[in-house]
């Protein structure tokens, strides 16, 4: 499974494009770049120097693409590329695999538990522990497995008692 | 992008999700496939507005957080298949959802049933959520690209939609005498519009390859529903199938008084963004 770091460009011009659209951050995470999430997927200059940039949505209805799309548009064009496209690739589905280790380490640092484990082929049923990040206790529970965005759910600790929000294994 | 191509759905002009946005492939999808794509489109987007009403309502501010963030995801998959639909007719997402007439819907009778208490709710979600995941996790081998993906993205959602109301089902038929009297009520009232969702359709023999016949869905469907309804200990309710035909844009009662609410900005308004 490729992160969204490994899928940088080697040549030149496509990694300076890349690098400026990997600095847009989730609006809803702002701690994350959509580097970090795995959402940016290609970053290329076309011969007429226009800016392709590919990025995947991580939920079907996350409206935080809409401004993920002209995030990356803004800071394009801020950095001189007159020219871009944000195009939406559904194909292959974004997973939480996709998720960099530095990401995840952001995250926890944010106050949102990453995701453990990997997204299986199919659906598991398996509770594993999720660890607190206010107090890094394992004894934990999920109150709603939907949460404040599509990609979270609501965990509570049952040791330090503060509730947190679980980045989802998708 | 002209005023009237602009989105009644989006924060400024403009930045309506494109059918070019829907990166995929740049091929349009036959008047067959399209019209394929808007059955599963209306179906997701008429439960999504069903879904909708409940926040605020719901039992427990848990359940408003979950039906809402379900309907999100359904309005999701709705948006992937209309914009694919609506390159077939030079339509937007937003044309097909918000100017077309009741009769040109092509929802199933399922998803335009009243919510009525919250038993009866996820009675239906529990029909749509398995109806959903079988259809789903086929239509992922679709011959066609941008279908085959649209379902790879929705069947992980379905996923956590169809855990939710296995859940809830499980919740209130071995909670209390009175939930479990709701629950079975809700099945009961629910039951009537399984027959239409596993219904071959003539439109099912145009689309082959691209698209899932519906009665090959069946089996694992009632075999699905049988593991939860026996853990719950409740049986598949005995009574009569109702007369289908929302793929043919023939509906109940229901869906006039839902567009008109669904539909009633965007037509005051036209072009109109918030």
């Amino acid at each position: 499974m490729v992160t969204g770091t490994e899928l940088r460009p080697s040549a030149a011009p496509d990694a300076a494009a890349w690098d400026v659209a990997a600095t847009v951050c989730d609006p809803e995470i702002p701690v994350l770049t959509i580097e970090d999430l795995g959402v940016l997927r290609a970053a290329h200059v076309a011969p007429s120097g226009r800016v392709e940039v590919a990025i995947t949505p991580t939920y079907s209805g996350c409206p935080a693409m809409d401004a993920i799309r002209d995030d990356v548009t803004s800071a394009l064009h801020a950095a001189g590329y007159d020219d871009v496209a944000v195009r939406l690739v559904l194909s292959p589905a974004w997973t939480t695999d996709w998720l960099s280790d530095d990401g995840k380490a952001k995250l926890a640092q944010y106050g949102i538990a990453p995701p453990t484990g990997k997204a299986a082929a199919g659906p598991v049923r398996i509770g594993l522990s999720v660890k607190c990040p206010q107090c890094s206790s394992l004894n934990t529970r999920e109150l709603t497995r939907f949460g404040s965005t599509s990609c979270k759910a609501l965990y509570v600790c049952n040791d330090c008692r503060e509730p947190f929000d679980y980045f989802k294994v998708h | 992008m002209s005023e009237a191509n602009a989105s009644a759905t989006r924060i400024t002009p403009g930045n309506a999700l494109r059918p070019e946005d829907i990166a995929l492939q740049d091929a349009t999808p036959g008047d067959a496939v399209a019209r394929y794509a808007l059955g599963l489109g209306d179906d997701a987007l008429i439960l999504a507005q069903r879904l909708g009403w409940w926040i605020s309502r719901a039992p427990e501010l848990e359940e408003d957080v979950a039906l809402a963030n379900i309907a999100l995801d359904q309005i999701g998959h709705a948006r992937s298949f209309l914009t694919y639909a609506g390159r077939a007719w030079d339509k937007t997402e937003d044309d097909l959802a918000y100017f077309r007439r009741e009769p040109e819907f092509r929802s199933v009778h399922l998803v335009e049933q009243p919510n009525g208490d919250f038993a009866r709710t996820i009675a239906r979600q529990f029909v749509v959520a398995l109806y959903q995941w079988e259809l789903y996790s086929r239509l992922v081998h679709s011959s066609d690209p941008t279908l085959a993906a649209i379902a790879a993205k929705a069947v992980k959602e379905v996923d956590y939609h169809r855990d939710h109301a296995i859940q809830w089902v499980l919740r209130l038929a071995l909670g209390t005498e009175e939930s479990r009297r709701r629950m079975i009520a809700g099945l009961r009232l629910t039951w009537p519009y399984v027959e239409e969702l596993f219904t071959d359709h003539p439109l099912i023999d145009e689309v082959g390859d691209a698209g899932v016949r519906p009665s090959e869905l069946r089996a694992s469907f009632d075999s699905a529903v049988g593991t939860v309804l026996t853990e719950a200990e409740l049986e598949i309710p005995a009574v009569p199938g109702a007369v289908g035909g929302g793929r043919l844009g023939r509906h109940s009662e229901h869906l006039g008084y839902m567009l008109a609410e669904m539909q009633v900005l965007a037509r005051e308004f036209p072009g109109a963004s918030w």
